[in-house]
């Protein structure tokens, strides 16, 4: 087999690896401002609470850690492909290079601070500034918001295939709308009737699974009013893309109308619910057949 | 022994396919008309018009019927009875072997090649359903039912047949060449492994008769609980594969631990060996526990077992916990093969050695140990165990460490290079670009913040579909192209080859990266309802979605072309590689090897003037007495 000697050292070849780190730094200055400031503003879930926007400034952070590492795998194949192609038709053994020790370990020790300082990182955020960042942690929470005591307490609940909310608060009623009032904490209790659901309030940036005969609490300050889209986010059968809902954050005047307007016109039904509770057991079910 | 001169009506009579399903099916019609039997007047089946325990008895039954077919009981039961074993299946020559249980390694690997390939064009067909659905924001082309039943199908079948993409066709047939052995370490067993996945398949199609399944892929009890009876055609066929994966792993397993030829030491062994053995080392843990998973679920169905209903005493959590450890070796499954694959094919394409031999197996060993540590990130928001989150959190980042290794062999081996752009080299390139994107968004769904507003939504089913299409469907074509002319002795056409690659790069793109911007605006997996303001990406992707399929298209269009009509027949050496495989004739004999072979070197010793052959194919005493 055709073999090579070992190309004769710098001055023959050029400095492959100084341009590859070059035109690595400069892409990633370039990059890195265009994804933070261009981009950034544009990515999900937005401002409309305090957990929305932990969530998106984590986001942005994120991407903008991600470009470099894009950049620099996405350089170096570049550069090795069209670099050190093979040229003409007869095939030559490259040089027998088995690998650098010293490259391997400096890999390894980089690779490892840039992820144990992501997973501080992930840790500090959960845990600290957005204590929560709206997911759902089961039913002792450890990060929980200031002014937990006062929080306004909502259950969701899942079914087949629509959204309840129940507010203890005002006589344990229940409607099919969700409306929260501005600037107030709200600890949202999730639960499912049924089978498993995922309750998904995109803009509020807010994600707790539904599970039956469980308690997933979640935590959301809404900023200002506006409104926000309701999703299932997890596989619940047949009609699971039709539960979908729109909710509303109101100031908290409108918010305490219209909860006392619900109060009178679900009165009738209130009186037949079960009494409040952080999770309800149907009677085990047949098959739906 | 193959009856040439027999007419053929006469030849298709025997222990072959024919037989395993003539005796499958009335083997169901059975097993149904039992368990109707024992279950009249069982309080179950009050008020339902479907019997879970009957169905589940057909497939059992419908099994047995199979394997017997097939004469996988001919061995025991002459064991059982004090006769000698007839070992007629060793025997077997002409294309009937491919038909029927056979031993040769060989054989096995191309039955599963066709296999696992119908079944991915099957799989594939559905994606395009689906995406032909998402063409518009509201219920069109099918009903709820069939659309959740393509959504369930389409993954199931896809995880299913995709778990043995690699390890089925390649590692049974190029696991033995490589470590020097003759065969399997349980050839029995292999064939038994390949052919409880032609049933899987049937029968995980059966569900589409049964009232589809509406689970998707993961099956999640209580929904389980209480589908249709499609959803008992998911448990088992699901479970025969688990069953697959086990045996699988285990004869892998112990054929590199005991069958590798004098001299093949562990930094010998190729990279892709190395690669199975891990990925054989997850099967081996993990698939039982699906086994086990799927058969609890069953017990929920047929007995009223309750070990996920809330409402009896069950937990829905326990389902998830059991699903996903699973679960998440799983994902490794599909993705340690193809990163073996790829590394295996870079030296060869860039005339080099394999650069950090020694990092690329740490890497693997290294994702094989943390993947069984990570399986709660699937839960983060479920409320289950919360406060681990931060310790799942850091498992899962530090499972990109290892996972970077490979990132860092393949610029290495790269660097200074001579690539040589051949069809096998581009999949192999475009598997880094592609697996760069999946690991990178990963980090996002890791770190729990973000997950909140990604978990569930199409931005996952983009990272894992940039994980497992754009990694291990990528690898699975450049072992196709690098080593089908091996297998077959057949050439492919490279025109169609290079269309194929650069259609499926551009169009796996352009399909799955916007997906990543529609899930972090607000798209949920499995709908087929989604909000307006998605509908320009979603006819984006399912244009590019189409136009994907066609690429696909090209390459069955070559394979045809080039092993049907063709017939150009390939150089025993076709790539210049130094690996073992290539040195063997084409095509390879039945016993691989004449007499054992002495290894000598890796078959990484590109450009090393003073490299030995891989293997002394016809050693003299002397050779072997110095291997040791």
């Amino acid at each position: 087999m055709a073999s090579e000697a070992i190309p004769g050292g710098p001055a023959a070849e050029p400095q492959h690896g100084r341009r590859l780190v070059i035109a690595w730094a400069v892409l990633s200055a370039a990059a890195v401002p265009l994804v933070v400031l261009v981009i950034g503003p544009h990515i999900p879930p937005g401002s409309l609470s305090a957990e929305s926007h932990d969530q998106h400034e984590i986001n942005i952070l994120l991407a903008a850690l991600a470009t470099p590492v894009l950049l620099g795998i996405w350089t170096s194949l570049i550069y090795v492909v069209t670099a050190f192609r093979l040229r003409g038709d007869a095939i030559v053994d490259g040089p027998p290079l088995r690998g650098q020790p010293g490259l391997q370990i400096l890999w390894v020790v980089a690779t490892a601070v840039v992820v144990l300082s992501l997973a501080v990182l992930g840790t500090a955020e959960l845990l600290g500034s957005s204590k929560g960042a709206g997911g759902g942690q089961g039913p002792d929470p450890l990060a929980v918001p200031k002014g937990a005591k006062s929080a306004l307490q909502v259950q969701v609940i899942g079914q087949q295939w629509a959204w309840t909310f129940r507010y203890p608060g005002y006589g344990g009623v229940e409607t099919p709308q969700l409306s929260l009032p501005a600037g107030r904490l709200v600890e949202l209790h999730v639960t499912s009737l049924d089978v498993s659901h995922s309750f998904w309030a995109i803009q509020l940036g807010v994600k707790a699974d539904a599970i039956p005969g469980s308690d997933n609490v979640a935590f959301v300050t809404a900023h200002h009013t506006g409104s926000f889209e309701i999703r299932c986010a997890e596989l619940c059968g047949l009609w699971h893309g039709h539960m979908h809902n729109t909710g509303a954050v109101m100031t908290p005047a409108a918010f305490t109308t219209w909860i006392r307007g619900q109060q009178v016109e679900n009165a009738p039904a209130t009186k037949t619910l079960p009494p409040y509770s952080k999770h309800y057991f149907p009677e085990p079910y047949r098959r739906a057949g | 022994m193959n009856g040439t001169g027999r007419p053929l009506w006469r030849r298709l009579i025997g222990q072959n396919v024919l037989s395993a399903l003539a005796l499958g099916i009335g083997g169901y019609a059975l097993g149904h008309w039992v368990g109707t039997r024992i279950t009249v007047g069982m309080d179950s089946q009050l008020g339902t018009d479907q019997n879970d325990l009957a169905i589940f008895m057909g497939f059992v039954f419908a099994l047995l019927g199979w394997l017997i077919g097939l004469g996988f009981l001919n061995y025991p039961m002459s064991r059982l009875a004090g006769r000698p074993p007839s070992l007629r299946e060793k025997e077997e020559a002409g294309p009937g072997r491919y038909f029927r249980l056979c031993t040769d390694h060989k054989v096995v690997g191309l039955q599963y090649f066709v296999t696992v390939l119908l079944f991915f064009l099957i799989a594939g067909l559905n994606a395009m359903f689906i995406r032909a659905e998402l063409l518009t924001p509201n219920e069109k082309l099918w009903n709820a039912n069939q659309y959740l039943s393509l959504v369930s199908l389409h993954g199931t079948m896809m995880l299913m047949m995709m778990s043995a993409a690699i390890l089925g066709p390649f590692a049974n047939y190029f696991v033995p060449i490589m470590i020097g052995a003759r065969r399997m370490a349980f050839p029995r067993l292999e064939s038994l492994s390949f052919w409880l996945v032609p049933p899987a398949g049937l029968i995980l199609l059966s569900a589409i008769f049964l009232g589809g399944f509406p689970t998707g892929w993961t099956g999640y009890a209580p929904l389980a609980n209480e589908a249709r009876a499609g959803m008992d055609a998911y448990l088992f066929s699901f479970a025969l594969i688990g069953l697959s994966m086990t045996i699988v792993g285990t004869n892998m397993i112990a054929t590199v631990l005991t069958m590798r030829a004098p001299g093949m030491t562990w930094t010998r062994l190729p990279i892709f060996v190395w690669g199975v053995i891990c990925t054989s080392i997850l099967m081996v843990l993990a698939a039982p526990v699906l086994f086990s998973t799927l058969a609890m679920v069953a017990l929920d169905r047929t007995a009223d077992t309750s070990f996920f209903l809330a409402s009896a005493g069950g937990s829905p959590f326990l389902y998830d916990n059991l699903f996903w450890f699973f679960g998440h070796p799983e994902v490794y499954i599909l993705a340690l093969p193809g990163f073996g694959i790829v590394l295996e094919i870079l030296p060869v394409f860039a005339r080099k050695p394999l650069w950090g031999y020694r990092l690329a197996v740490a890497g693997m060993v290294g994702v094989t140990l943390l993947s069984f540590m990570v399986w709660q990130h699937h839960l983060f928001v479920s409320g289950i165990n919360s406060d681990l989150r931060p310790f799942y959190m850091l498992t899962t980042e530090l499972i990109s460490i290892p996972t970077g290794f490979i990132f860092l062999n393949g610029l290495g081996t790269l660097w200074r290079g001579h690539i040589r752009f051949t069809v096998p080299m581009l999949f192999s390139l475009a598997f880094f670009s592609n697996f760069l994107l999946g690991g990178l968004s990963g980090v996002f769904l890791s770190d729990v913040p973000s997950d909140v507003s990604t978990h569930g939504s199409y931005f996952v089913m983009a990272h894992f579909h940039y994980t497992i299409m754009g990694g291990l469907v990528f690898a699975f074509f450049a072992g196709i192209y690098y080593w089908l002319p091996k297998m077959t002795g057949l050439r492919f056409n490279e025109l169609l080859a290079k269309i194929h690659f650069w259609g499926m790069f551009v169009f796996f793109n352009c399909t799955f990266a916007p997906l990543f911007a529609a899930g972090m605006l607000g798209m949920p997996r499995r709908v087929s309802i989604y909000a307006p303001r998605l509908h320009g990406i979603n006819i984006f992707v399912s244009i590019s979605a189409f136009l994907l399929g066609l690429s696909i298209l090209v390459f069955l269009v070559n394979l045809v072309y080039s092993m049907v009509i063709a017939r150009i027949p390939a150089e025993a050496n076709p790539w210049q590689s130094r690996g073992l495989e290539f040195q063997l004739p084409t095509p390879v004999p039945v016993t691989n090897f004449e007499r054992t072979p002495v290894i000598q070197a890796d078959p990484y010793g590109y450009g090393e003037p003073d490299a030995l052959p891989v293997a002394a194919l016809s050693p003299s005493p002397a050779t072997v007495a110095g291997a040791g």
